[in-house]
């Protein structure tokens, strides 16, 4: 199956030649402010992160954990909506040259109308969107606008995921591919282990998409288990952590710690 | 997974990746089953034997004689084990789950009703058994809480979000997406992913089938209005679904009117015109949400109708008209109770209250010779707390004050 060409799939690519292994950052928009998302996004690009998820804050973050879900509740205190998180989205894809992601539920697209949300993304330099309540069986819409406007659907494999649903969601995928270390929501530990390695081999031959492993992935250890057997490590919840115990400051340090 | 669970524009299965599987699992268990005259059969027999099946239906004779207009029936679903409809859902739930060969039940709930049905059939059924509950709803509603944890539950109270039934449905999913290879997720109410909305609606039919025998039996025909309380809207599904094809039977859903329209305290998704079409919590309703698709916090003096969303199978009957939606408010809900225990020796719930409040201000403009039908989804037990506050009864204030001063002197063990 030929994906069609995406700007955030040539460019992993391009990373990749120089990278054996590619780090993505994940942040709540808004959380615990539109000034400090700002600042975290600077220092994590100067730390060495190679591609980041912006998330859009939504009052029902089923698939996220503790960490995830309270900076989501704090940010929609905190004011956030979606026509600021466009806009902060924008200075952030004008400012720093790396690929950015929305990841948000599907309401937000529905709400805003699934086009207009679409069409908007790619006009402010978003290169692709993660919807983790939209299977692809609902999501026709979502996909044709993405096709449309040459953006990636990344959708997700699970350890539960059969291999011709991989297949599947591959057709339907562009991009990259992200795969969930464990069962389970964003924020807990996984033990990484030889039947990690095993499930990665089955991601890995299921997709001819680059392939991004998250869920847990926590530390220089965590990173160094995924090289060779993904081409980007997720670090989501994590990065909050440090944020809400050393501060903004604590990010930059923690995230060289990773890429050292 | 398959495309499927539609109802016009709503319905669907909006779910995390993880969970593709599970539901695929759960919707082949669920077809097996309806296509086995065997399984209905068992079911029925557990309920007739374990709760109170068939429940009766009692005519209003006081009030029908008071309001001086139609006959007025009332189906008797709290006289089902544990006090409401809930059981219907709970017992079917509970054999599909034996069919899975699964081992532990997890639920939501909102008034307890639910959470107290899951954990008595888990502990009938050798389950184990964890209750998701709004920290705001455990806080209102101790007693439920109190026999969830005698029958062997663990009650996790939900901290997050407004910490009521929405929220408490968001931590049992991602109780699911980890636990699922051992655990079925017993959803409360006929909302939710395909095939949630479905086979609730299944299960609670049973209500419907009886009720339509028992009015055709008792009157010699079909009742011109038949009234349910609607918060997820499972009790209604269950009695709407006995006269769905009956075209002359004016179907009739009651909302929570909270504090009145135009207040935003309410919980009237398809009654008042606040509520747009949305998707969350797996599935495609109307949801009370703001234009970017946040959730609004709702009231209702009731917790079990207090509530975001709205079958969608009810949205589609609302579309279609086939179902007339009002909303009772606050104060006309506790009033009907009152009047209901007073004049019947009946005690209906708060959420069942509302079908009561709206049948009795419809009911005087109709003829003497014309019927309706109440669906009395639950009894009131659990309100005693909320019902004492909102009449204020000073011999109640009086008797937990005592008792709180007997806690704290340490007379009573």
């Amino acid at each position: 199956m030929s994906h069609y060409p995406t700007k955030l799939e040539a460019s992993i690519k391009a990373a990749r030649e120089k990278k054996d292994l590619l780090l993505m950052t994940h942040i709540v928009l808004g959380y615990p402010n539109f000034d400090d998302s700002l600042r975290v996004v600077e220092d994590m690009v100067e730390a060495g992160v190679d591609l980041m998820e912006l998330q859009i804050p939504f009052s029902e973050p089923m698939a996220d954990g503790p960490v995830i879900l309270k900076a989501n509740s704090e940010a929609l205190k905190a004011g956030a909506t979606v026509e600021k998180s466009f806009e902060v989205a924008e200075r952030i894809t004008q400012e720093f040259d790396i690929p950015f992601l929305f990841m948000t539920y599907y309401n937000i697209l529905f709400c805003a109308g699934v086009n207009e949300f679409v069409e908007r993304c790619e006009r402010i330099g978003i290169q692709g969107c993660i919807v983790p309540d939209l299977p692809p069986a609902e999501g026709q819409d979502y996909l044709d606008a993405m096709e449309k406007h040459k953006l990636a659907p990344v959708h997700i494999f699970t350890p539960n995921t059969p291999e011709p649903r991989m297949r599947f969601l591959n057709d339907n995928s562009a991009g990259f591919i992200y795969s969930v270390a464990r069962k389970g929501v964003t924020g807990k530990n996984t033990a990484f282990s030889q039947e990690t390695s095993d499930y990665l081999a089955t991601c890995k031959a299921s997709t001819d998409l680059p392939l991004a492993v998250g869920f847990g992935v926590k530390s220089k250890a965590d990173v160094d288990f995924l090289r060779g057997k993904a081409d980007i490590a997720v670090v989501g919840s994590e990065t909050i952590r440090v944020m809400e115990a050393q501060g903004v400051a604590g990010v930059k340090p923690f995230i060289k710690t990773l890429v050292a | 997974m398959k495309n499927s669970g539609y109802y016009s524009q709503f319905g669907g299965a909006f779910i995390p990746e993880i969970l593709v599987p599970t539901f695929d699992e759960l919707e082949t268990a669920y077809l097996e089953a309806k296509d086995d005259p065997k399984f209905w059969q068992e079911y029925l027999e557990l309920m007739s034997t374990y709760s109170c099946r068939a429940t009766p239906i009692t005519r209003l004779d006081n009030l029908t004689e008071q309001l001086g207009g139609a006959s007025i029936y009332v189906k008797r679903e709290d006289l089902n084990h544990t006090g409401a409809h809930k059981a219907n859902n709970v017992m079917g739930q509970g054999l599909l789950t034996k069919r899975m060969g699964k081992t532990r039940v997890i639920a939501e709930t909102g008034a307890g009703q639910h959470g107290v049905a899951t954990a008595t059939m888990a502990a009938k059924f050798g389950f184990d058994c964890t209750i998701y509950m709004g920290a705001h709803d455990v806080a209102r509603q101790r007693p439920n809480v109190f026999w969830m944890e005698q029958m062997g539950a663990e009650v996790i109270a939900v901290t997050e979000g407004s910490q009521t039934l929405k929220d408490a449905i968001n931590e049992a999913f991602r109780d699911w997406v980890t636990n699922m290879d051992n655990t079925h997720y017993a959803l409360g109410t006929a909302c939710g992913p395909h095939p949630f909305p479905e086979m609730v609606s299944w299960f609670q039919s049973v209500i419907g089938t009886e009720a339509r025998e028992q009015m055709l039996e008792r009157t010699g025909k079909l009742p011109n209005k038949v009234y349910a309380c609607v918060g997820g809207g499972s009790n209604a599904m269950g009695i709407f679904s006995g006269f769905m094809d009956d075209t002359e039977v004016e179907l009739v859903g009651v909302e929570a009117g909270g504090r009145g329209r135009g207040t935003g305290e309410h919980a009237a998704r398809l009654a008042y015109d606040d509520a747009t079409i949305g998707v969350a919590q797996g599935y495609k309703t109307f949801f009370l949400q703001n234009r970017d698709g946040q959730m609004q916090d709702t009231h209702s003096v009731s917790a079990g109708l207090d509530y975001v969303g709205v079958s969608p199978i009810l949205s589609h009957l609302h579309e279609t008209t086939r179902v007339r939606f009002e909303a009772a408010t606050d104060d006309d809900v506790v009033a009907a109770m009152q009047r209901t225990v007073r004049h019947e020796g009946l005690i209906p719930a708060l959420e069942s209250s509302h079908a009561f409040a709206q049948a009795y201000a419809e009911a005087p403009k109709m003829s003497k010779d014309e019927t309706i039908l109440i669906n009395m989804s639950g009894r009131a037990d659990k309100d005693i707390f909320t019902v004492a506050d909102a009449i204020d009864d000073p011999k109640w204030r009086e008797f937990i004050i005592d008792k709180a001063k007997s806690y704290q002197v340490g007379e009573n063990q």
